[in-house]
């Protein structure tokens, strides 16, 4: 299993490592050398240094071929631009792109691509720890809905893992129920 | 006509100042409060400082009854993110994004955006005119990219001098069209024949470009050198 990790911040430096923990052949690119001291001593993976969302630099990492694509850096849209260009120019089958922007979010994966969104999911998160009714165990994750070729619907996370073998549907619809999401569809 | 621009900078300010000369109806979205406020000085209320990357944003613009939405951004992912959401979200009938990096543009056309301006390509475009690297100029492309407008000068040792276009064998999808000899345009004929310093449009697809630069300047192995 090759899984390409664009922007080694917090969750990619996490993330990468654990996955290579697990078996997975990663490869983590970031702009910043500095980034890649995030990674433990033991990170089996390549680090590479270089913008990921030039496809010269994909291609020069070896991201042709990958089976996993994740788009993590702190910018929405270098994470939009990353990921559709593995979906479409790489051939990458699961991509998925970090958007906290919860309306783009949404808007993407009607587009196609599973899109994770960290705002969603702290806000679902401390609701639910304060009890209130619209707090959600598992949230922000949209799979693609749309017609993209990445529209494998195993999911790179474990959290979504319950539904697992449904159509992307069920989860969509999901986070649009919980109030903050609707209102988002609303205003989109 | 209703025309949305993302992205005050330079490209932005004076596209802006072009278009409201010529008395269209527009809004000029840059997120920058100071360079907001600044072009406002000068060309009135119709900066809003705002992202346009934000779909309430766009929406805020009036993007539902915009006929054209122009990303001129200096960063090429905002500018399809633009694009995208007024593409897919409010079906703005054409949208137009500035690209630098040249790989993004078949990328960006794919995603639906309409219309690629380059500031990167048309540079390198002007650039070929005069120091002629490869001799072939680029002059433009067609079709959504699929096809080339290319124009190829004949120089002193091109094989086509003294030929016939039957003499030369083009792969299809390449066909020579119109000749440039002096001041003069010609269309060309069967019985045009190629002369040294003639300059020869083609239209071609990018696949056949090779064959086309081995039957109008050669081959390509001293292409290295500016002649």
């Amino acid at each position: 299993m090759r899984t390409i990790i664009v922007g080694c911040g917090r969750v990619g430096a996490e993330l990468a490592a654990r996955l290579a923990g697990a078996g997975h052949e990663v490869t983590v690119l970031d702009l910043q050398t500095e980034a890649f001291s995030r990674l433990p001593e033991t990170f089996s993976g390549q680090a590479v240094r270089g913008d990921g969302t030039d496809e010269d630099v994909l291609r020069r990492a070896g991201a042709e071929g990958a089976d996993n694509f994740l788009a993590l850096t702190e910018g929405d849209n270098r994470n939009v631009l990353a990921a559709q260009m593995a979906a479409e120019n790489l051939g990458i089958p699961n991509v998925v792109a970090k958007i906290n922007d919860p309306v783009r979010a949404a808007a993407y994966s009607s587009l196609g691509i599973a899109t994770i969104c960290r705002t969603m999911m702290m806000v679902d998160a401390m609701a639910g720890y304060l009890g209130s009714p619209t707090g959600r165990a598992q949230a922000g994750v949209n799979p693609p809905t749309g017609h993209h070729p990445g529209g494998d619907h195993s999911s790179p996370t474990p959290a979504v893992s319950e539904s697992d073998g449904q159509s992307g549907s069920a989860l969509i619809a999901a986070p649009a129920a919980a109030g903050s999401g609707t209102s988002a569809r609303g205003e989109g | 006509m209703y025309v949305i621009i993302v992205g005050g900078g330079k490209v932005g300010y004076y596209l802006t100042k072009e278009l409201l000369a010529a008395g269209h109806e527009l809004v000029l979205m840059e997120k920058d409060a100071r360079r907001a406020h600044q072009i406002a000085d000068e060309v009135g209320s119709i900066v809003l400082n705002r992202d346009g990357c934000e779909g309430k944003h766009l929406e805020e613009a009036g993007a539902k009854r915009a006929a054209i939405v122009a990303a001129v951004t200096g960063d090429d992912e905002d500018n399809l993110v633009v694009c995208q959401m007024a593409k897919h979200h409010f079906d703005v009938p054409k949208t137009i994004a500035r690209v630098n990096n040249p790989r993004n543009e078949e990328l960006f056309r794919h995603l639906g955006v309409d219309e690629i301006i380059s500031p990167t390509r048309m540079a390198l475009a002007a650039i070929e005119q005069d120091i002629p690297v490869h001799e072939l100029l680029h002059l433009a492309q067609l079709q959504g990219g699929d096809l080339e407008l290319i124009e190829a000068q004949i120089g002193a040792d091109s094989p086509a001098i003294g030929r016939r276009p039957a003499d030369i064998t083009l792969p299809d999808g390449c066909s020579l069209f119109v000749l440039i000899r002096g001041d003069q345009a010609q269309t060309i004929k069967p019985d045009t024949i190629f002369q040294a310093d003639d300059k020869v449009l083609a239209i071609s697809r990018s696949e056949c470009e090779v064959e086309l630069h081995r039957q109008l300047i050669g081959e390509e192995a001293v292409g290295a050198e500016a002649s």
